[in-house]
């Protein structure tokens, strides 16, 4: 018999968030991994995972709800889920760590097999561990000349420390280290896990507007001229209610809020389009215009990963 | 609330089996903390809260359900993680938030009812759909909330992104994620 291949494929669970509002977050994930020789699968007929609501019911509905997804990759044979998504991914770890709970109430509000034999991480993870800083640098073709850009964690990407296991809560920096590996300038930014206001931006505003300005000031403040986010809900917050915000403050910030994989691809040589910069609300033009003419040097990533 | 002090007579409205009940469903040992208040330092919310993170912890402790089950502080949690994370006992106060929250639906003693149906009408979408429809979402909270006008000022950019989904997308499975859902929506599930 031969020996099993190493599984480079990937179960991929985009979440709701990126069907909509955060499209050009799934544009910019599909095209940076394939670029990087990372082979995704979306999961079939995935299903919501409950988010925030389905918690406050019970955790036992939201470990169902995300775990149906798990059960699907599952039975596709894949055994790493990769999404984009913090509250995604927090809800597909909350799975796993319930059916380590409580094994007959998950396997109960589930109601199909599922062994737990797979394991959930972020595209950020992927893109630090499997890919890592220094392969990315080598397969950068555009590199940012030094643009000033804010690395932006939000709550979710390592917190809790047990429950995340992937860089530090207080202080990550999987994101510097892959802005830097992509010509950006990382400047100190003491906000990099402040909360943005979540969720209540539909429910309580003046939260959001409260907690979100005070991150775009920070950024400012720090010499930013752009934000890199890694969270749907985070990037809604900043990008598409800066207008809410800017109104509430009495203050302009017009500060390009952008995610991660739209960077990494376009240092990487996609195109604009490619990686949908032409979504995101407040315009990045002029951070585009710091990435520097095509290099020809640029190795392949064919031995990464 | 009076002059700005929350004033409680907590031997008459004590509920000894409290603590236990939210150390059991939280699984988190709410008894040990010592109040040093790192929690509510941490939380970005403390600002909207009726009672600071820290605050709850003791009375909880004090057996104060009632009081807690109908503050404003539980539903406004955001479940960012940073008291969980800076806690020296190690308690997951997030959880604890979040128990709360479950404690106070199946006690039937929401408070912040629109919040609650944002909630409600979120997994109602996920219960037809198999997926939430953000824009159905949004319409339906608007008209059940008296609040038709909720983010109307953003509409005309997300149309302009050719971002506002008119149909929802519809899964094949959806019949098996609405049994899911509805085994805890209608009526309390079964607990220990
Ligand atoms: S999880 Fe809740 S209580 Fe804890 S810091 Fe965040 S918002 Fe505050
Ligand atoms: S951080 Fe922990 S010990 Fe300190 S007040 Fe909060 S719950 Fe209690």
């Amino acid at each position: 018999m031969k020996a099993k291949p190493m599984k480079r494929t990937i179960a991929y669970y985009p979440g709701c968030s990126l069907e909509g509002l955060a499209e050009e977050y799934d544009r910019s994930t599909r095209a940076v991994c394939r670029a990087l020789g990372l082979e995704l699968v979306e999961i079939p007929d995935w299903n919501c995972c409950g988010s925030t609501p389905a918690h406050s019911y019970n955790p036992l509905l939201s470990a169902a709800l995300a775990g149906r997804n798990l059960a699907l990759a599952e039975e596709a044979g894949l055994d790493t889920v990769m999404t984009p998504c913090p509250g995604c991914l927090k809800a597909l770890k909350g799975a796993l760590h319930k059916q380590g709970e409580d094994p007959n109430g998950f396997q109960d509000a589930l109601g199909r097999p599922f062994e737990g034999k797979v394991r959930a991480v972020s595209v950020l993870q992927l893109l630090a561990e499997r890919i890592g800083p220094e392969a990315l640098r080598k397969a950068v073709r555009r590199p940012f000349r030094d643009a000033p850009v804010a690395p932006y964690y939000g709550c979710l990407l390592t917190r809790p420390a047990a429950f995340a296991q992937f860089d530090d809560p207080e202080n990550p920096v999987s994101m510097d280290r892959i802005l830097e590996a992509i010509g950006c300038a990382v400047p100190d930014f003491p906000f990099k896990t402040e909360c943005c206001g979540a969720t209540y931006g539909v429910t309580r505003n003046p939260i959001v507007t409260r907690l979100t300005g005070r991150i775009l000031d920070m950024a400012v403040r720090a010499g930013a001229a752009a934000v890199a986010v890694a969270c749907p809900l985070c990037q809604q917050n900043l990008d598409l209610r800066q207008a809410q915000v800017e109104k509430a403050a009495g203050r302009r910030f017009r500060l390009p809020v952008v995610y991660i994989t739209q960077l990494v691809g376009l240092a990487l040589g996609l195109t604009p389009e490619e990686v949908g910069l032409d979504k995101l609300f407040v315009s990045p033009e002029s951070l585009i215009m710091n990435l520097d003419a095509e290099s020809e040097t640029a190795d392949s990533l064919s031995n990464a990963g | 609330m009076k002059n700005g002090q929350n004033l409680l007579r907590i031997q008459e409205s004590r509920d000894a089996g409290f603590v236990e009940r939210v150390e059991r469903e939280s699984g988190q040992r709410v008894s040990q903390c010592y109040q040093c208040g790192n929690c509510s330092a941490s939380c970005a919310y403390t600002h909207v809260y009726d009672f600071p993170a820290n605050q709850i912890m003791r009375l909880i402790q004090l057996g104060q359900k009632d009081v807690i089950l109908r503050s404003r502080s539980i539903w406004l949690c955001a479940q960012c993680q940073a008291c969980t994370t800076r806690c020296p006992c190690n308690i997951d106060v997030a959880r604890v938030m979040e128990t709360l929250r479950v404690l106070a639906v199946e006690a039937g003693a929401v408070t912040q009812k629109d919040i609650q149906l944002f909630y409600d009408e979120f997994l109602k979408s996920v219960a037809a759909f198999g997926r939430v429809f953000e824009t159905g979402l949004l319409a339906s909270y608007n008209m059940k909330s008296g609040k038709p006008m909720t983010d109307a000022d953003l509409a005309p950019q997300v149309l302009r992104k050719g971002k506002l989904a008119l149909l929802p997308h519809r899964i094949r499975g959806r019949k098996e994620v609405a049994a899911i859902v509805r085994r805890f929506m209608d009526g309390a599930p079964e607990r220990g």
